[in-house]
């Protein structure tokens, strides 16, 4: 494409059949602790085949 | 739902449902915002009129990229649908599961920080220090409610924890122990003021913490203003020199350098950047929490300088980067390739479900903000999780329960928000604190805009 560049990401709707095991880490227990923010918190599964 | 934005120099497209980030030229821009609204032949048209005298903006080319754009749309990384509402509705996955604990293991403390939200330590309480005891029956709780969960976490949170140090290192030896019975992993933080940092704080953390998170609200004088010792000393010229020497034992291991920003210093990225030369490189900067009569709090009027603020610590941030003097910033990172799944998008933080904050005397409320008002109160150690009511109340709590999220382009970013700030604002935990959302908004933007750079940059050295 030459006007458009897309960006690897994961894939949300593909998380949804791969997440949800809920070991990943509270998000305010890393350093907001007045805020609520998801989004810089890792997965804690390792990347699967198919799971973008 | 498509959210657009320009910044750095860039032209960014992100895809709200699909998670997925487009960089494009300003014609691609300008047509992706077109396209819900006209055929593929009007956009064309007020394409070539617009670019009149552009030799590249050609019909052909203005078709391809509309084939381009149609191309993304059937594959879902454009204008796809939201499909997880119903996710949402459903029975949260591993209900009842708690996976991890805010210990505060001390309502008292060392400085008397003008700001605190917590009352200088006592949460309305009076001071007091959890005991051994007390911090057993937490681990054995969590080990307990814990279900399937591998990983559990604790952060030692006070007033100031290291107050009670000696019962923290016995915490967590105990909790070593059980981890072995029971075949968990504990991941333990501390947040700190720094004041009691020794040799044995730093080898102790840099041998059990996973993440130490060290205040420090970044130059002198801004540090100063709020941060100050019982006796009205300021304290940065204390902390500093036990935070240099904390981090540099630590290694590779985590940390922040952790600050929060008031009405009197709107311009805190440069209190970011004095953290930054330092040398310190993981760094996280809050605004303050506060009633909004305080001096401190921040204002309507403040609101266009701090986001101008983001935008200006951004672009500094890239300019570091590319001198390899880099540092990270928490509220702009972002994992795009690995990032969280889409349940946590939706949920959040799991106050009140899977995150509870416990006080010295082994009280249980849904986080550290709700200490100390007695609404909150969940339970305790003792008698267990009793206010059932009110966790079902914050279970229920997700981005399709709060009609602003609803329509928001960075809901899957922030899911929903602080329950704890929305209910300060508005007095209910199910709606949102709007200036937050309105500074979230803002870094997220930042945090793309710093990925698209990296991509184009790694790109461009490739060609």
């Amino acid at each position: 494409m030459k006007r458009i560049k897309t960006i690897e990401t994961r894939n949300l709707k593909n998380s949804a059949v791969t997440g949800g095991c809920g070991e990943c880490q509270t998000s305010c227990q890393s350093a907001c602790k007045t805020s609520c923010g998801v989004a810089n918190q890792p997965c804690e599964q390792k990347p699967a085949k198919g799971s973008r | 739902m498509v959210h657009q934005f320009k910044l750095g120099g860039y032209n960014i497209v992100l895809d709200v449902n699909s998670g997925s980030v487009h960089s494009v030229d300003d014609v691609a821009y300008d047509m992706i915002a077109l396209y819900p609204e006209y055929p593929r032949e009007e956009i064309i048209s007020q394409m070539l009129d617009k670019y009149r005298g552009r030799p590249d903006v050609t019909e052909d080319e203005l078709g391809e990229c509309y084939s381009d754009i149609q191309a993304l749309v059937d594959a879902k990384k454009l204008y796809s649908p939201d499909e997880f509402e119903k996710i949402a509705a459903l029975p949260k996955p591993h209900v009842g599961t708690i996976k991890a604990l805010c210990l505060h293991v001390a309502h008292t403390c060392n400085l008397n920080c003008g700001y605190c939200f917590a009352g200088q330590g006592r949460y309305r309480g009076e001071r007091e220090v959890m005991n051994y005891e007390t911090g057993c029956a937490a681990i054995d709780f969590l080990i307990e409610h814990s279900g399937r969960r591998h990983n559990l976490e604790v952060d030692f949170f006070g007033g100031e924890p290291l107050m009670c140090w000696e019962t923290v290192k016995k915490i967590v030896a105990y909790a070593r122990e059980r981890e072995r019975e029971c075949g968990k992993n504990f991941r333990f933080t501390l947040t700190t003021n720094g004041l009691l940092i020794d040799d044995d704080v730093i080898e102790f953390c840099n041998r059990e913490m996973h993440n130490v998170v060290l205040s420090l609200d970044g130059r002198r004088e801004v540090n100063d203003r709020f941060r100050k010792t019982l006796t009205g000393q300021g304290s940065y010229d204390i902390i500093l020199p036990k935070f240099k020497k904390f981090v540099e034992a630590r290694g590779d291991r985590g940390y922040y350098i952790r600050g929060t920003y008031t009405h009197f210093n709107t311009d805190f990225t440069e209190d970011i950047l004095h953290m930054a030369d330092l040398g310190f490189d993981q760094l996280s900067m809050e605004p303050v929490v506060c009633p909004p009569d305080e001096p401190y709090a921040l204002t309507e009027d403040d609101l266009p300088v701090l986001l101008e603020q983001y935008e200006k610590l951004a672009f500094a941030m890239l300019e570091r980067r590319r001198a390899g003097r880099g540092f990270a910033f928490y509220h702009f990172i972002l994992d795009l390739e690995h990032g969280p799944c889409v349940y946590k998008r939706i949920t959040g933080c799991g106050s009140g479900t899977e995150y509870l904050a416990v006080t010295p005397k082994g009280e249980l409320y849904p986080c550290h903000q709700f200490v100390g008002d007695p609404k909150f109160r969940l339970g305790s150690l003792s008698e267990g999780l009793t206010n059932k009511e009110l966790q079902a109340e914050f279970g229920k709590c997700n981005i399709y329960t709060r009609p602003e999220c609803r329509e928001c382009w960075a809901r899957f970013y922030c899911a929903g928000g602080c329950a704890a700030n929305a209910y300060h604002a508005t007095g209910r935990i199910d709606r949102i604190y709007e200036y937050g959302c309105r500074l979230l908004k803002k870094r997220i933007e930042c945090a793309i805009m710093l990925k698209v750079a990296e991509f184009e940059e790694e790109n461009s050295h490739k060609e």
